[in-house]
């Protein structure tokens, strides 16, 4: 009688299907004031430890900055908050609820998290006013993609992040005939248009002018409060222009956490940065 | 200031890369469809033979037969010109559709079989089965027969499709995966034991829902519903591919990966363009079987998949119109150049995928495209 | 998967094997021929004076009546002429005449025209004759008794005769037929016989007798001696025993015979039963080894430079078409011409492989879709190419002798020595490239451009240079690849074609780049289709195969044994 059932369930004409359900309102716990939990995370590759047994809390509403050598594992665990990296074990949590190791990367984004990856990614094949149409919040069904119309909301929307940026000239321009620096500028307006949560940003000022990166500055502490932002970046002039709190990373785990002073005079790190060079 | 933002914005969208080409190339497309069709028709129906303006009944079938295969280049160019999914499987949505309307047809023989047995088709007789198998239930009422069509072949990419992009198999290997589907396919339908004709296939078709198949009205109608689907799809798919779904899907086919952190389920939109695109190729096997006579496990060969992609290789993948043209032209070639010099098609088709893919990445249409380009640049 | 080519094969192998009977008999009448010649001399010094010669005792036949004849053939065995043997096996099987016209006697080798004519030979001077019909010539007459009284002397002939290996066949022969005479006869010889292997063979024929005969004390005894033994008149034998009436009741009384009767024939059951299941992993690791074969040039140039070329197939075409043309350049060294193929095939592929990277592939760098378009065209135009220059007919590439026959382990196992030989080739030719990627300097080369293409440029290594070498030695193994696939299926233009599907597969399902893995995937693909095999047919097991590989595809994306690390993303 299985089968049956599901066919009536199929056939019924109350039900809806997946792809027609409007999105939910996402329910983020954060009544510890935590967003983001993750705890003894490891992921080797071919016995490498890109990742060991790291242990981070991302408070709701903070700006965070990320620094550490290549190869500390910033990026990898980029990866795994945002679904592309499984780890070999550990928890990843957002809220007190969502587990972001059982679910996919489409989903993660969903659920509010926004990355900017390291090298530039925008669809080169669309021009940037697209670009930002697909990146925009909203049901991502296939539906309603195909009867999707444009509103003046989401015009409005979108013509604010491009005045944001300074690309509304480029608006129809393909968005691979952009600078590198303005494809960060890109990417981080699709960023903002999908109004996530929580925004991880991977060195966002490599090859951007000095004004820019002020610019960018000046964005990412605004959006701090409202949005959680973590951010990786080298450039330490421009950690220490924004940053509150600062973790640093060796090996694949924390090394050291605190504002900016701190870390500068903290010995683990000094030998860690210094230690070879003297 | 907010208005003038919105309506440039709006006329943009309008606008963007191709969208003035395809919609001007897609209007030159369907007004040639119908002007050729109706000319075919009325060069066949109202001059007599003999006069300069008849169009014999073989032009009209051969028409027939280039117009479905130019549905299948449009189903193959909305996942690889769109969405650079590679199938080289194509063939067996082709072939599946093709069969169920050869299933129909072979109901519609009645007793008028060699055999004359008025309950099963002549090769069942031939292979002393006592009954009708029942997968061949239901297939003597065309509207069952025409929902196969579609189910069978939609079933089967839904699954295959669903199974390879959920585990992320991507490019080569589906493509690979894909043929190997055909040529498993193939196999299958090699055996008699599977119910369906075996190696000889359907044949000896009498008539579809009572018109006799050999007759020049029939026949004209046919060309002229094939024409009509070519057309209809053809605007639907334009419709589909140019809305925000079809951005989504140029975008998985140029960065994947990107797309899914933006928070696209890229798996369903794959799926489903896929299954979108097999029921295409179903129903143009569905329009070929009555306009050729004959249906057999020879189209699930794996090579017929692939000179379908380099059809639309040749016509230029990513524009609707661009996969017709390739599939006409090549078939046209095709049909001249197997009648002329039956041993140097297969170097000339040898010859065109080379060529196509160093010398012509975007086939005759983009050669025609950026040649405009570079005109309006000029001024 | 490929199993429909192994398939054909062994259906070629059976028409091949008729044909070689058929040699071998023209073989051996010459052979007796000469011999017979040779030995006449000493023969005529042992003959009493009065007795007839061969010939004059032929010369009588033709008018002798049943009686007579029956004489003449005591008196033609007591001459021990190898001439003789043939002519009672003709006159057994009744195809021994005589020519009306001239009395000369003849067998009947073959039918011409469905009977109205016939291809002879003389029994006398074994001259042969190639047309006589059929009204020309009349039967000599034989009868019951003299069929008796034939196979005896057949028996006595060959079962002492100098040859061991024809007194080797001879009871093999009387183990079929374990008549009181014969076993006489095998008594007799037992205690002639000098030569352990064919000692050993006759008693096992009389213990099969034993165990044929009524008496259960013998029988008891034969039981316990041929413990284990596989020989079917054994397992006939024993089920005879065991036999019921059809009331169920058992035909012996004895019970302590019955229940030894069934261990025993338990016993070879599960003998057998083991042997069939080790000649299904023989035909399932000589399947593999043909997968392996074609695939490794394939998990050269797809899973070390992730180019796919779709006329890999067609490489292994070439390769087979070399070893033709070797063979039919010289044709009377067949055993040596499959040596020679085999580097001669390496260079005419690698070359032709070198060639294609060049022309084609190199222009296509990045663009793996078109790569496998363009390669798929060219595929067309390589096949065209030799269905014009060879015809699109199958073309016979010959089995030198050392390969032919088969290595009997025994009564439940025998090898085919071309399977073995394959299996053995494929080894080898994996282990060569494997030394190649790891210890020579071009692998070295290979490895670093697939692993980084930039960096290995920018440390001096020509990548295009390694390219072309990569591409070459893929495709020659390709070509050695072909050479034993001549030796297996039918060479034709659409050889290749065949073996591409399956050659990906294996790759797939290995983890590309991971030649380990693509010797594990192709033997354990080869044995999983085998054993499928017989439960659902050739087809199906195919069929099957295809989709236990999409399925495991769902399961472990990159293969068996994938590559690790970030940079596999």
């Amino acid at each position: 009688m299985q089968p049956f059932s599901h066919l009536r369930n199929f056939i019924n004409k109350d039900r809806v299907f997946d792809f027609l359900v409007p999105e939910k309102s996402i329910n983020i716990d954060t009544s510890h004031n935590v967003l983001l939990y993750v705890e003894g995370l490891t992921v080797s590759f071919d016995g490498f430890k890109a990742l060991n047994d790291l242990n981070l809390y991302i408070n709701d509403g903070e700006l965070r900055c990320l620094i550490g050598a290549n190869g500390a594992g910033k990026t990898t665990l980029m990866d795994v908050i945002t679904g592309k990296t499984r780890p070999n074990s550990g928890t990843a949590y957002f809220g007190q609820t969502h587990n972001l190791l059982t679910k996919t990367e489409a989903e993660i984004a969903n659920l509010g998290i926004g990355r900017k990856f390291q090298k530039p990614t925008v669809f080169e094949n669309h021009t940037v006013f697209e670009n930002l149409e697909l990146a925009l919040r909203m049901n991502k069904a296939i539906l309603t993609s195909i009867f999707y119309r444009m509103n003046s909301e989401h015009l409005d929307r979108i013509a604010e992040i491009l005045d944001l940026v300074n690309l509304k000239q480029h608006a129809r321009q393909m968005a691979g005939a952009l600078s590198h620096g303005q494809k960060q500028w890109l990417e981080i307006a699709m960023l903002l248009v999908s109004e996530p949560r929580l925004l991880l940003v991977d060195e966002p000022v490599a090859g951007m002018t000095p004004q820019e990166t002020e610019h960018t500055a000046e964005l990412l502490t605004s959006l701090a409060g409202e949005h959680t932002v973590v951010v990786v970046e080298h450039d330490m002039a421009f950690v220490r222009s924004i940053a509150k709190k600062v973790t640093v990373l060796h090996q694949g785990s924390v090394l050291a956490e605190g504002n900016m002073d701190d870390i500068q005079n903290n010995p683990n790190v000094i030998e860690v940065y210094l230690g070879e060079s003297h | 200031m907010a208005n003038a933002i919105n309506s440039s914005f709006l006329s943009m969208n309008n606008t963007t890369r191709e969208g003035m080409l395809s919609s001007r190339g897609g209007n030159v497309f369907l007004a040639l469809l119908v002007v050729v069709t109706l000319l075919a028709s009325v060069g066949n129906q109202l001059f007599p033979a003999g006069s300069a303006l008849h169009v014999d009944t073989y032009t009209i079938t051969l028409l027939g037969k280039y117009l479905s295969f130019a549905l299948l280049a449009m189903a193959v160019d909305i996942i690889w010109g769109y969405c650079g999914i590679l199938s080289l499987g194509h063939g067996a949505f082709f072939a599946l559709g093709g069969y169920a309307m050869g299933m129909y047809l072979m109901r519609q023989i009645g007793d008028r079989g060699v055999y004359g047995n008025p309950d099963l088709p002549d090769f069942m007789v031939f292979l002393n089965w006592s009954e009708l198998p029942w997968f061949w239930q239901g297939f003597d009422f065309f509207p069952f027969a025409m929902l196969m069509v579609l189910l069978i072949p939609g079933i089967l990419a839904f699954i295959f499709s669903w199974l390879a992009f959920r585990s992320r198999v991507t490019g080569v290997y589906f493509s690979i995966i894909t043929q190997a589907l055909t040529y498993a396919l193939m196999l299958a339908f090699f055996r008699n034991e599977m119910g369906f004709g075996g190696n000889n296939g359907l044949t000896d078709f009498k008539d579809i829902l009572g018109f006799d198949l050999q007759s020049d009205t029939t026949r004209i109608c046919l060309l002229l519903i094939t024409a009509a689907c070519l057309g209809v799809i053809y605007l639907l798919s334009q419709f589909i591919l140019s809305s925000k779904f079809g951005r989504v899907i140029e975008a998985i086919r140029d960065s994947e990966s990107r797309v899914r952190f933006v928070g696209f389920k890229t798996e369903n939109y794959k799926v489903w363009l896929f299954v979108y695109s097999a029921l295409i190729a179903a129903i143009a096997g569905a329009l070929y079987v009555p306009q050729v006579g004959i249906i057999n496990p020879g189209e699930f060969a794996p090579l017929n998949s692939i000179e379908v992609v380099v059809w639309v290789a040749v016509g230029g993948r990513g524009l609707l119109y661009g996969a017709v043209l390739g599939a006409l032209l090549v078939n046209f070639a095709k049909t001249h150049f197997t009648g002329i010099l039956p041993e140097a098609w297969l170097f000339a088709l040898g010859a065109l995928f080379v060529g196509v893919t160093i010398f012509l990445p975007r086939g005759i249409v983009g050669l025609l495209s950026s040649r405009n380009k570079s005109m309006e640049d000029k001024p | 998967m490929c199993a429909q080519h192994i398939y054909k094969s062994e259906f070629m192998y059976t028409v091949l094997f008729k044909l070689k009977k058929l040699a071998v008999f023209f073989l051996l009448t010459l052979f007796v021929a000469i011999s017979s010649r040779a030995q006449t001399s000493d023969i005529q010094t042992a003959e009493t004076s009065d007795s007839l010669t061969f010939e004059q005792l032929v010369a009588q036949m033709p008018s002798a009546k049943l009686n007579d004849l029956s004489e003449i053939i005591n008196a033609l065995e007591l001459l021990s002429d190898d001439r003789s043997l043939v002519l009672f096996e003709f006159m057994l099987e009744g195809k021994l005449y005589f020519i009306e016209a001239d009395n000369a006697v003849i067998t009947l080798n073959e039918e011409l025209n469905g009977g109205e004519a016939y291809v002879a030979t003389n029994v006398i001077d074994l001259s042969i004759i190639a047309r006589i019909n059929d009204d020309e010539i009349k039967k000599i007459r034989v009868n019951n008794k003299l069929r008796i009284q034939l196979r005896k002397a057949i028996a006595k002939f060959t079962l002492f005769s100098k040859n061991p290996e024809r007194r080797k066949t001879a009871v093999e022969n009387l183990m079929s037929n374990l008549t009181l005479d014969n076993i006489a006869l095998l008594q007799e010889a037992t205690a002639s016989e000098k030569n352990t292997a064919i000692k050993n063979k006759i008693e096992l024929a009389l213990n099969i007798a034993a165990l044929q005969s009524k008496n259960i004390d013998e029988q008891k005894l034969a039981i316990k001696a041929l413990d284990g033994e596989l020989h079917p008149e054994v397992r006939g034998a024993l089920n005879a025993i065991i036999e019921k009436d059809s009331d169920g009741n058992y035909l012996t009384q004895d019970k302590q015979l019955i229940q030894l009767a069934e261990a025993a024939l338990k016993k070879i059951d599960s003998k057998l039963e083991f042997y069939g299941f080790l000649e299904r992993l023989f035909f399932g690791l000589s399947l593999g080894s043909v997968l392996l074969l074609a695939a490794i040039g394939l998990s050269i140039t797809f899973g070390v430079m992730g180019v796919i070329n779709m006329a890999h197939g067609e490489l292994l075409m070439l390769g087979a078409y070399t070893t033709y043309m070797i063979q039919t350049l010289m044709p009377n060294y067949i055993g040596v011409s499959v040596l020679i193929a085999i580097p001669a095939a390496f260079i005419v592929c690698a070359l032709v492989g070198i060639a294609i990277e060049r022309g084609i592939i190199q222009f296509l760098k990045g663009r793996p879709l078109e790569t496998l378009l363009a390669t798929f065209g060219l595929s067309l135009i390589l096949q065209q190419t030799v269905r014009s220059i060879f015809s699109p007919l199958n073309r016979q590439v010959s089995t030198p002798d050392w390969m032919a026959g088969a290595l009997q382990i025994n009564p439940g196992l025998s090898l085919t020595y071309n399977r073995l030989y394959i299996i053995i080739f494929s080894l080898m030719v994996f282990v060569a490239l494997l030394l190649v990627m790891k210890k020579t300097s071009l692998g070295l080369y290979v490895r670093a451009v697939s692993q980084n293409r930039d960096m290995a440029k920018a440390v001096g290594i020509k990548s295009d240079w390694v390219d072309a070498m990569t591409f070459g030695l893929g495709s020659g193994i390709a070509g050695v690849a072909g050479v034993a696939l001549s030796q297996l299926t039918n060479v034709g233009p659409n050889l290749g074609q065949s073996y591409i599907i399956d050659s990906f597969m294996v790759v797939v399902f290995g983890g590309v780049g991971n030649l380990w893995g693509t010797l594990v995937a192709a033997f354990s693909l080869g044995v999983f289709g085998k054993f499928l095999e017989p439960l659902t047919g050739t087809v199906l097991a195919q069929i099957f195969v295809l989709i236990f590989i999409v399925l495991f595809i769902q399961k472990r994306p990159r293969g068996l044994f994938p590559q690790k690390g970030r940079s596999a993303e």
